[in-house]
């Protein structure tokens, strides 16, 4: 803890809500993206789950990797709120349509 | 985050590569050994009888001697299955000829009781069991560990397994931009130089076999799909597992079937037989199953060897039991995406490998040691100078030394500690309670104790004796063996027995690449420029 003045609190705060950000919101973000990949992939509904869920993985590297390169935090936590809130809605209205 | 891309891959990669890189180590270990774990197994159960080819028997006799004991012992059934004997693709044991039965579920189970038996080929007499031999993790237990891990439970191990292999994912793709002068650089090599060394190693291992590593890491991720993805699947079947196995039926049987109860099947087994053999060859037909599904007509179907990459849905031939017609051939229910799946499986796996193929994956999971290895050393590399610049090269600092420790025990400790695994299997009774998990323990008592000795000795001391240390153990182990059992070196390269002799040969080979890596490191540690001072205290602290 003697070396608090090497590297400023702050830097510390922005890199660990950058890892939140990228890590489980970006695992909330697939997660939302898997369910609607899943539903709008044209193949039979077992088969679409399988694709969607293991396209998933690049998926959520992809979004890391973003994360981890674009310059201010606020774009991340915007992206993974709205993103995962527009996709989750678009999957509800189309999983209830199909259900109907 | 960094100004630019390839700043803030590094940062990513350093980090990403340190958090899951110890853990990476021992999955890339324990997973490379099970490239060979049946051959490993069959070396640490010596007295195991060691399965000849078959009297050859024709398949129709075969199948006939297999019938007449299935009515004898199930005459009524779910199922039937008649597996001729036949070898393994990639010289792997030979497959025992054998019935297997399910019986009709009873009350409200979805599957009945299956049972199975040896038959002896020439007489179509039900064989006895071998002898039990020593019991052992053998080499599915070192295997079983590179995802199930050791002393914790299954569903905690794959997660935690599960999230280092996402890192090791991340660590891959930033590493390939970090490193834009990929191929360029893959042909550079600066011995002697340091870091720079350390960082050319680094890169020549990992451009390597790079396809390797996305196959393996993202293969990894589709093994347990829906345990770190889950998501997909429980939103749209439901997570009641009364309804979420709909999933499967549509995926796997094209919709929900009973079996109906069968018996002998009507139309003749010998001109099956003979169609399929005329399309494959006679050796090339593994197995027969007998089944009805509710509504249908009874089935017949013989099955292909297990051969290349869509080795889970191997070609069949179906047949009508009734009448003998050939039945068209069923399209696969799922479809492309199953098999993407199986083919990412059997990639991961090697399966479909013969016996050079598998010397290549074993090669390459070497090369992931070695690419995480170098990755490690490279991070405390690094980071000394960056405290050496800081000018606090006399102090040591914790985060950085503890992480020192923690590469010596896992780079030259866990070599050790497997080492000791062998070792366990031929120096534990062999009568002993327990005596697998004697063997497990054995090898992460030995593995801890190296950590101790990481944190106790010297640095440079510790990474040295512990490398010759594990050099000398593997050194041992076909000592061990010949001392031990009656199939040492000598004798099995005298008898052409591969298994034991590629076994013994591994492990010199591997001492070998240990002895190789100690010298190297001997070298690049030796206290630099005239370092008169340190030099008393170190042989202090060694005698």
């Amino acid at each position: 803890m003697s070396r608090g003045k090497a590297v400023p609190a702050g830097y510390r705060w922005a890199v660990a809500s950058r890892v939140a950000g990228a890590f489980i919101g970006g695992y909330a973000l697939t997660s939302a993206a898997t369910v609607l990949l899943a539903l709008v992939w044209p193949l039979p509904k077992a088969q679409a789950v399988l694709s969607a869920s293991m396209a998933s993985f690049a998926l959520y590297a992809g979004f890391v990797i973003w994360a981890f390169h674009v310059r201010r935090l606020r774009w991340i936590w915007g992206v993974v709120l709205g993103g995962t809130a527009l996709l989750s809605a678009a999957a509800w209205m189309l999983d209830a349509g199909g259900a109907a | 985050m960094k100004d630019t891309l390839r700043q803030s891959m590094a940062w990513l990669h350093t980090w990403v590569g340190l958090v899951a890189g110890w853990l990476l180590f021992f999955v890339f270990v324990t997973g490379t050994a099970g490239y060979f774990q049946q051959e490993i197994t069959r070396w640490m159960q010596p007295e195991r009888v060691v399965t000849v080819a078959p009297a050859e028997v024709d398949r129709t006799i075969l199948a006939e001697r297999a019938v007449a004991r299935l009515i004898a012992v199930a005459p009524i059934a779910a199922s039937w299955q008649i597996t001729f004997p036949y070898r393994q693709p990639g010289n792997r044991d030979w497959q025992n000829f054998s019935i297997r039965w399910e019986e009709m579920p009873s009350g409200a189970h979805d599957y009945g009781a299956s049972a199975s038996e040896r038959l002896d080929p020439a007489s179509g007499a039900v064989l006895p069991l071998d002898p039990e031999p020593r019991e052992t993790a053998g080499g599915s237990g070192l295997y079983r560990m590179h995802y199930a891990l050791h002393y914790m439970p299954y569903d905690w191990a794959i997660r935690i397994v599960g999230v280092a292999t996402m890192l090791m994912l991340l660590a891959i793709v930033s590493g390939v931009i970090t490193h834009k002068k990929i191929f360029k650089d893959f042909f550079t090599f600066r011995p002697g130089k340091g870091q720079r060394s350390w960082l050319d190693a680094h890169n020549v291992v990992s451009v390597m076999a790079l396809p390797f590593f996305l196959m393996i890491t993202y293969s990894g991720l589709v093994f347990f799909l829906f345990a770190y993805m889950p998501v997909g699947k429980d939103v749209i079947y439901g997570t009641d597992p009364e309804t979420s196995g709909a999933y499967y039926d549509e995926l796997y049987e094209g919709g929900e079937h009973k079996h109906a109860p069968i018996s002998r099947p009507v139309a003749p087994l010998a001109s099956m037989i003979a169609q399929a053999g005329k399309a494959w060859g006679m050796d090339q037909i593994a197995w027969i199953t007998v089944e009805r599904m509710e509504g249908e007509v009874p089935t017949v179907e013989l099955t292909h060897v297990p051969v290349g990459l869509g080795r889970t849905d191997a070609a069949t031939m179906r047949f009508n039991a009734e009448t003998g017609r050939r039945l068209p051939d069923e399209p696969s229910p799922s479809g492309v995406p199953g098999a993407t799946q199986s083919v990412l499986f059997n990639l991961h796996e090697g399966l479909y490998a013969d016996i050079w193929g598998r010397w290549v994956y074993f090669a390459s999971g070497l090369l992931g040691c070695a690419m995480i290895g170098t990755g490690l050393v490279l991070w405390t590399v690094k980071r000394r100078r960056f405290h050496l610049n800081e000018d606090r090269g006399h102090q040591e600092h914790f985060g950085l030394r503890l992480v020192e420790s923690l590469n010596v025990a896992t780079i030259a400790g866990l070599p050790l500690a497997v080492a000791g695994f062998f070792w366990a299997s031929r120096l534990l009774p062999v009568g002993m309670m327990d005596r697998a998990a004697w063997e497990y323990n054995s090898l992460f008592a030995l593995w801890l104790g190296t950590l101790f000795y990481a944190l106790g000795r010297p640095l440079r001391r510790a990474w040295i004796e512990l490398l010759w240390a594990g050099c000398a153990a593997f050194a041992c182990v076909p000592l061990l063996n010949a001392l031990t059992t009656g199939r040492g070196l000598p004798a099995s390269l005298r008898d052409g027995d591969w298994v034991f002799a590629g076994f013994d040969l591994t492990m010199l080979g591997l001492a070998g690449g240990l002895a190789f890596t100690a010298r190297k490191v001997q070298r690049r540690l030796r206290p630099a420029a005239p370092a008169p001072a340190p030099q008393p205290v170190l042989r202090e602290a060694q005698a």
